[in-house]
């Protein structure tokens, strides 16, 4: 049983930084998809998804990182922070883009190779 | 490989950044922000675990609440173009 133990502390850095490593990248691909979709609704939707998702794994990983009891508890609370507020800046700003009569591209339009400023509208 | 990790998400923060200068209405603007800033808070605290200072973590969580207030307050502004509306429903809305 400490054989088991002793081995999990061992392993506990490098599974922290794999974590945080794989957070990096998930942040990456959430910023390809922010730059290659095409209007605001869809690439709200790569944004706020990788957001919550990349930053949970970033924030385990850095979890498993911590020295003391005091760096754990201030990660939990960005974390539960981060979570929360989010969503709910998406969903304002979402909501704001609407109000604003922004029409979402739909259909054939939407399939339309994009225009060389980089958008709809 | 906290290094790596941390110029991930330098990477990021460069390609949302591209969008944030491009994107052609406010609201691409507004949301490439608020996604750097949640970028910015965890790359806070990478830098901080790699140089062996952990209490950078105070840092991003001021960063993480500031981050979101900002975002709120240009939303708010862009459509009441004033801060001083109560943000309350009405009835024609």
């Amino acid at each position: 049983m400490t054989e088991v133990i002793d081995l999990l502390l061992a392993v506990k850095p490098w599974a922290g930084s794999f974590l945080l490593l794989v957070g990096a990248i998930m942040g990456i691909i959430g910023a390809i998809g922010m730059l290659r979709f095409p209007d605001v609704y869809t690439r709200v939707h790569a944004a706020s998804v990788i957001d919550t998702g990349a930053m949970t794994v970033a924030i385990v990983g850095m979890l498993l990182l911590a020295p003391t009891w005091t760096i754990a508890i201030k990660l939990a609370a960005i974390w539960l922070f981060l979570f929360i507020t989010g969503p709910t800046s998406s969903h304002a700003l979402i909501n704001a883009a609407y109000k604003a009569n922004l029409q979402p591209l739909i259909g054939a339009e939407a399939r339309k190779p994009q225009r060389p400023d980089g958008g709809a509208s | 490989m906290i290094g790596a990790a941390s110029l991930g998400l330098i990477v990021a923060i460069l390609l949302l950044l591209v969008r944030a200068l491009r994107g052609p209405t406010l609201y691409d603007r507004v949301a490439a922000v608020n996604a750097l800033g949640t970028k910015t808070v965890l790359l806070i605290g990478a830098i901080g675990f790699l140089l062996g200072r952990p209490e950078w973590l105070d840092i991003a969580i001021l960063y993480a609440l500031i981050n979101f207030v900002t975002t709120i307050a240009i939303l708010k502004f862009f459509r009441y173009r004033s801060f001083q509306v109560p943000m309350v429903r009405r009835e024609d809305s």
